[in-house]
């Protein structure tokens, strides 16, 4: 019922198969699979729009991967342009060389400014930081209450005026607490307002040009859907925003406004929250995120490696070969090289069901040594005995061992393990049935071993 | 970090041509194609996804568009567009958009459910304020021991609306609190309870089994009791809120959703998916944080705002 997308994007691809190049026909089903898995995590439709437009720029004209399935290798591509949106690495919060630093906190209503503002105090106080914070919602009945629970709870300094006063100037005045109760961090809970509340708009534009805050932080919800783009927008309009924090990431949303917002206030994500606790406050992740979103786990990191190793063209002519029953020494030799060539992702393909079989050989990590071994004797063997492996006999095996500087045991050990392999390819090719169709380890997505859903 | 040439510009460049309402961009589509080929679908798409009536749904919706204005031969936007309305309409319509005021005896008892930040708590203070003007007995109960002041917040639109409150200390037992509040209903003979609850997550398992308690603990107190329960989602929630839905309606009976925060420009399509897949209805909207912003819903006047 619930498929993944490269589940979808698998057979939206099935013709691509065997086609050299990604072009904009044969990807256009494939556009369309990611587009909707976009659009269902919620990130803007016309950000998805421009999104899917730049995709297809940068897929069309790339060389089909062999050793990868063609969705596979788009999904990269999208991934890839999702965590370049996202940001690199992490941004950490500013630190003024004079104190005291000034974080405001602003956003819609009900999107948990309140609580966060409690979560950044006990990340802070943990880096040895004394913050207070700022009750400048007076509006929300209780607004000051809660956060003054939320300063006990978090163990840090509170400061309200109540519900009388303006909000620009407790946010001023703060200032001139923060410095007579030595506090070097100040956080302004501000009040919900709505973007089209142009009073209300008016007065954070006010705080922020009175105190002039290092950072102004974007609270946002991760279930946010289309709308993100219209109210980060103007948020982003009246104020200097500095980054953005998304909340109720412990939920089950796909948080695509993460791309929204991210796309239209031009901040990074600085935190996520991921819970009510006060704890529950995680750094950002881009390509978790990315994951997210497109709804798959990390296949990502795995395509990455086997484009660079796998030649997947070898690997279907090695099946051809041994469903024919020609398997020979010289195939053998090269499903070696390619065995070897995989040794550095060794414990990679160690996971997919069925690759050390296929790649001829139960000992995947041999070394340098053992390798040139194998070449030495194999080449020390006439053609019609490479391609005829039978006919070697002991007086043979005798003359390529000396041949080739090894030992006639060596000579023994290896006309076994070939002999060893191609048993197990024709076992293989019997039990796989249509060997021809399956296009080798990589073909299909499904029941790929990293592809959990997060 | 943003390239001026890169996604961020181009990005920023479509975002700035000017927004036209769903109606103008239907008409401007069908003005000049008077058909309803594959583009035209697509943009009628677009203003639906928009308003986070969501891909599947937009999609089953301009399925039936395409066969009705085959069937009929529609060819003009203004009957495409009255055939997309009647479209939304059939799928909002159904159901009871009122309070069902079913308790026999009294009183009438209503949960206010939904995840975190929604508008549970204000709705409850608008609620009961119009509750009071048409003369019913109302009384709260703040079963919202677990936020910070949440009963404090719950306190104060109880003294706008001029209605009592029955609540224990933080932390204390929601379902004691429940019990509590119906309790006094009861023996106040008051009209109608209804009963706030702390925000929570749909996936948070032990939450929503704290839900199912509080739940028993009224049922066994009156007959029929909880008469009503009403999950408040936010207007500006996106695909998600279909999912918020089906696990509150797994947890129980949901009776209706409050649609909050449509004064903003959010346009909360996803309720569209919510009563075609679930077929709860929405019984009223919020519109602003005064204690009158509160309405109730006309699939009609909804529709219309869609497309405007
Ligand atoms: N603009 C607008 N704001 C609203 C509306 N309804 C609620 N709010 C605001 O949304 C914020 C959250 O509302 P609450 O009523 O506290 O929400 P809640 O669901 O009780 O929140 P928790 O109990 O913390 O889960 C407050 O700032 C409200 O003023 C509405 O219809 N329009
Ligand atoms: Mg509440």
């Amino acid at each position: 019922m619930f498929e993944t997308l490269t589940e979808k994007l698998n057979s939206a691809f099935k013709s691509l198969r065997g086609q050299g190049r990604l072009t904009e026909k044969n990807i256009a089903d494939g556009l369309q699979e990611i587009r909707r898995a976009l659009l269902e995590a919620d990130v803007n439709y016309k950000v998805v729009k421009q999104f899917i437009a730049d995709v297809e720029a940068a897929a069309v004209g790339q060389e089909v991967i062999k050793s990868v399935h063609p969705a596979q290798q788009v999904v990269k591509i999208v991934h890839d342009e999702l965590v370049k949106i996202m940001g690199g690495a992490n941004a950490p919060l500013k630190v003024s060389d004079m104190p005291p630093t000034i974080i405001m906190m602003v956003g819609l209503q009900g999107q948990g400014k309140t609580t966060t503002t409690g979560k950044l105090a006990v990340h802070l106080k943990k880096k040895g930081r004394k913050p207070l914070l700022v009750a400048a919602d007076v509006y929300r009945p209780a607004a000051v209450k809660q956060l003054e629970v939320v300063a006990q709870q978090a163990g840090v300094e509170f400061f309200g005026l109540g519900t009388g006063v303006d909000p620009v100037d407790i946010c001023v005045m703060a200032q001139g607490e923060a410095q007579m109760r030595g506090c070097d961090t100040i956080l302004l809970d501000t009040a919900g307002r709505l973007h089209v509340d142009d009073q209300m708009m008016a007065e954070v534009r006010k705080i922020a040009q009175a105190v002039k805050p290092h950072e102004i932080l974007f609270v946002a919800n991760a279930t946010t859907g289309q709308d993100a783009v219209n109210s980060a927008k103007q948020f982003k309009d009246n104020l200097p925003l500095t980054g953005v924090i998304l909340t109720q990431m412990d939920g089950d949303a796909r948080g695509g406004a993460a791309i929204s917002l991210i796309s239209v206030t031009g901040c990074p994500i600085k935190f996520v929250g991921t819970g009510e606790k006060l704890d529950a406050l995680d750094a950002f992740h881009p390509e978790r995120m990315a994951g997210q979103i497109l709804g798959m786990g990390d296949i990502v990191s795995f395509v990455e490696k086997a484009q660079e190793v796998v030649d997947q063209e070898k690997a279907i002519k090695f099946q051809e070969k041994a469903r024919k029953a020609d398997w020979n020494l010289e195939d053998f030799l090269s499903q070696m090289q390619e065995v070897k060539k995989l040794g550095s992702i060794g414990d990679l393909m160690k996971k997919i069901p069925g690759m050390s079989q296929m790649m001829g050989g139960q000992e995947m990590d041999f070394d340098d040594g053992d390798m040139k071994h194998i070449e030495a004797i194999i080449h020390s063997m006439t053609t019609e005995e490479r391609q005829r492996p039978k006919i070697i006999a002991a007086g043979r095996r005798r003359r390529i061992a000396d041949g080739s500087g090894t030992t006639l045991a060596e000579v023994n050990r290896l006309l076994k393990d070939f002999d060893k392999s191609r048993k197990l390819m024709k076992d293989m090719m019997k039990r796989g049935g249509k060997g021809g169709k399956r296009g080798g380890p990589f073909g299909g997505g499904r029941g790929m071993p990293m592809m959990g859903m997060h | 970090m943003t390239e001026k040439t890169g996604f961020f510009g181009r990005l920023r460049e479509r975002l700035g041509k000017t927004r036209t309402g769903l109606v103008d961009g239907v008409r401007a589509v069908l003005g000049t194609r008077p058909k309803l080929d594959a583009e035209t679908i697509e943009d009628l798409e677009a203003l639906l996804i928009q308003a986070d009536v969501g891909v599947q749904t937009a999609a089953e919706i301009l399925e039936r568009l395409r066969e009705t204005a085959r069937e009929k031969r529609l060819a003009s936007s203004d009957d495409i567009v009255a055939a997309l309305k009647a479209l939304l309409l059939e799928i909002l319509e159904p159901g009871d958009h009122t309070l069902s005021w079913t308790a026999d005896p009294p009183p009438h008892v209503t949960l206010v459910t939904g995840v975190n930040g929604s508008g549970k708590t204000t709705t409850i203070g608008k609620l009961a304020s119009k509750l009071k003007a048409e003369g019913k007995n109302v009384i709260i109960g703040a079963a919202d021991t677990f936020r910070a002041a949440a009963s404090d917040q719950l306190e104060v639109w109880c003294e706008r609306a001029g209605v009592p409150i029955v609540k224990l200390h933080a932390g204390a037992d929601p379902a004691a609190v429940a019990h509590d509040a119906v309790q006094a209903g009861l023996t106040r003979k008051a009209d109608c309870v209804i009963i706030d609850t702390a925000g929570r997550l749909h996936t948070k398992i032990n939450l929503m089994e704290e839900l199912k308690k509080l739940y028993r603990v009224v049922a066994k107190l009156q007959p029929g009791a909880p008469h009503e329960i009403l999950l408040v989602l936010d207007a500006t929630t996106g695909q998600n809120g279909l999912q918020q839905a089906r696990k509150f309606t797994e947890t129980m009976h949901v009776t209706g959703i409050v649609l909050t925060k449509l004064d903003g420009t959010a346009k909360g399509g996803i309720v569209i998916a919510i009563q075609k897949e679930l077929g709860i209805p929405i019984k009223y909207i919020g519109v602003g944080e005064g204690i009158d912003d509160l309405q109730p819903f006309s699939p009609r006047d909804f529709i219309d705002a869609l497309f405007s």
